[in-house]
């Protein structure tokens, strides 16, 4: 019995102990609360699923909840709310972080190949295809 | 539509063909292999790097010592800007280079992110103090606007306010020589 017992406080102490994990002391405003407007909020959760977190990579900031992803989110929704265009906003982190910070991504002299080889390869397809079903026909 | 001389010429271009799956199957596994001995830098650099420091005027993280702006950079002399943080680990560990560079004369400047004054009181009571102001950025903005990833990160500033160099994570001893370095370029 006295062993459960010590057992039990073991298990609680660690569920209880938040220091293994990095604590911010404070937040931004927006981070974790949603905007009163509720269109400006679904135009501010479809931004935020589209940019990266910085520290969990392959989490988008609606999604983590590393300490940057909420100054993130919360610097998403305070221009919003000012009424900011998503798209400016995007720029904006592009402008610091590169192109990595977005998760849609955009034509560029680098990316152009991503959007061009699928048309390719479908028009390839297309071609080979032609000539097997014709000389299927002979 | 049979042609006496087609069979052998289709099974002589068959016979290397066959082998083309297996190759770039062979091809894939290296490229695989390279990727898993020899991980990406998952770093994300700002892209600010040699364009001046971005506008801020952040409040002081504590009473009694002064709050920080890009103003208080580009007085003709090259600093170190300092981002950290009471609750981030290895912010402690880069704390004796810190005391180091300050003790080589080096300017330092601190932004506290999302922190508290008493627990950055106590984080500075016990690791020491370096910075000559530190501002208080208890939303982050600043450090977004800086191109910063995360804590801590350490900016040279050169003499007219540009930044010049970041230096992302933590300073271990053998990266003071390259920060002094940057500094003196920096001039």
């Amino acid at each position: 019995m006295t062993r459960l017992r010590c057992f039990l406080l073991v298990v609680m102490m660690f569920a209880a102990h938040p220091a293994l994990t990095q604590e911010m002391e404070s937040t931004a405003p927006f981070a974790n609360q949603q905007l009163s407007d509720a269109r400006q909020e679904a135009e501010a959760q479809a931004l935020m699923q589209t940019l990266r977190c910085l520290q969990c990579q392959g989490q988008s900031i609606a999604d983590s909840d590393a300490p940057i992803a909420g100054s993130m989110r919360s610097l998403v929704r305070e221009r919003i709310a000012a009424g900011e265009e998503p798209e400016a906003i995007r720029s904006w982190l592009i402008e610091r972080y590169g192109d990595y910070v977005s998760y849609a991504p955009r034509v560029t002299t680098l990316t152009w190949p991503l959007f061009a080889l699928p048309l390719a390869l479908v028009a390839l397809a297309a071609f080979l295809l032609r000539n097997r079903f014709r000389r299927g026909q002979e | 539509m049979t042609d006496p001389s087609a069979p052998p010429a289709n099974a002589r271009r068959r016979s290397w063909t066959i082998w083309l799956p297996l190759v770039l199957f062979g091809a894939f596994i290296v490229l695989v292999l390279f990727g898993l001995f020899r991980p990406a830098d998952r770093n994300v650099a700002s892209a600010l790097i040699d364009r001046p420091l971005p506008e801020f005027t952040l409040p002081a993280s504590l009473p009694d010592h002064p709050g920080l702006s890009s103003q208080d950079f580009a007085d003709g002399q090259p600093k170190l800007l300092n981002i950290f943080a009471s609750w981030c680990l290895p912010c402690k560990v880069e704390a004796p280079q810190l005391a180091q560079l300050a003790a080589a004369g080096v300017p330092i400047e601190g932004i506290s992110v999302r922190d508290r004054p008493e627990a950055l009181r106590a984080f500075l009571a016990e690791h020491g103090n370096p910075y000559d102001r530190i501002g208080a950025d208890d939303s982050g903005a600043v450090q977004l606007a800086l191109g910063s990833s995360g804590v801590p990160e350490t900016y040279v500033i050169d003499a007219k306010g540009r930044i010049r160099y970041q230096h992302i994570g933590d300073i271990r001893p053998e990266h003071v020589p390259l920060l002094l370095e940057k500094l003196e370029a920096a001039r």
